[in-house]
């Protein structure tokens, strides 16, 4: 069987959100520059490149780690063991697999997609996307490390651990309740 | 700790390149190839990002992020970074850069958690961009209706876990 390869993300290399974080980054900068002078504006920019420059190679580790793994996982054995059946123990599982799988967007919802399609359920479903958002290590190293330091980002993310399993069995709570129906249709 | 964590995304890359070439030469050129190209077309929003968020920063006057969002604003704060986070678009170089800006201005620890976590769940242009057309309609309002206590409850385990 021939797996379908997830959709080519088209990102390109320049948008509107970016282009309006630029116009309010130049605002800033110019604010800065004149409120506070050239030695503090100096001071500021020299100090986002050091950040930049520490950045670089992890970002680039990550968009090879991210694109490697898209490439070789095994997206239909994997979803296997997310299956109806799985309870509890599925949602864990699901949940492991949102923190390990690395990749952005372009990768998660292709496999969350394969999920549902082998009959995962609802609840193992959110949990898997709800751990790659607020917990998957790629993210938290390359891209939230860097802002915030390390001790706020371990501490942050002790506190997201319980946060997809409890967004899974809510989500089955409401599937339970007949207040949603999902199908594993696509 | 910084040269570590290096040290440890590069050995997962040369781990996966060498699974990749054991299983053909094109997987190997294909997956460097194009996780190049992502890495070129990242590039603008990072320097952007970095360097617009320490310049954001500086930027904003402390006395108006403080009454909404200090560390004295409770329930209230908490609730207002929420909606910040989940109308914030773009990835993960604005969510956490506008998160670090908020932290450097005096926002309180917990709030700034609900505020990245909100957006960790929400961030409206992946939702639109990539959740609508990829998954099935009502499995992504299921998921943004059960993802809402989430913000509140990490704010919640912030306080009580106490600062950083």
């Amino acid at each position: 069987m021939t797996e379908p390869s997830p959709p080519r993300h088209r990102r390109r290399a320049f948008d509107w959100s970016t282009a309006v974080i630029a116009a309010v980054a130049l605002g800033a900068a110019g604010t800065v520059y004149w409120r506070d002078g050239s030695a503090h504006f100096n001071a500021i920019l020299n100090s986002d490149f050091v950040l930049l420059g520490t950045m670089m190679p992890r970002v680039l580790a990550g968009c090879l780690i991210g694109t490697f793994v898209t490439l070789l996982l095994p997206r239909e054995m994997v979803a296997r063991w997310v299956g109806h059946e799985s309870g509890f123990a599925g949602l864990l599982i699901a949940a492991l697999f949102g923190i390990i799988l690395p990749g952005g967007p372009f990768t998660i919802y292709p496999v969350a997609g394969a999920f549902l399609a082998v009959g995962a359920d609802a609840g193992a479903v959110v949990a898997f996307i709800s751990a790659w958002t607020l917990i998957g290590y790629t993210r938290a190293l390359v891209w939230e490390l860097p802002f915030f330091g390390t001790h706020f980002v371990i501490w942050r993310i002790v506190e997201a651990l319980p946060l997809p399993i409890i967004a899974g069995l809510l989500a089955r709570m409401v599937v339970k309740a007949g207040l949603a129906r999902i199908r594993g249709e696509r | 700790m910084t040269l570590a964590i290096d040290i440890l995304l590069w050995i997962a890359v040369g781990a996966l390149a060498l699974f990749a070439r054991m299983r053909g030469r094109v997987l190997l050129r294909d997956g460097a190839r194009e996780g190049l190209i992502e890495f070129a077309k990242l590039l603008p929003r990072i320097c952007i990002g970095v360097i617009g968020a320490g310049f954001v920063a500086e930027a904003l006057p402390n006395d108006a992020i403080v009454p909404w969002v200090g560390p004295d604003s409770g329930l209230i704060g908490t609730a207002i970074a929420t909606v910040g986070g989940a109308l914030t678009p773009g990835g993960p170089v604005i969510g956490f850069s506008i998160g670090a800006a908020m932290l450097k201005s005096g926002a309180g620890a917990p709030q700034v958690i609900a505020y990245s976590t909100a957006w960790a769940l929400y961030a409206l242009h992946r939702l639109v961009i990539f959740e609508v057309p990829m998954m099935p309609a009502r499995m992504v309002w299921l998921r943004a209706a059960v993802s809402l206590p989430l913000p509140f409850l990490a704010a919640a385990f912030a306080t009580l876990l106490g600062q950083p």
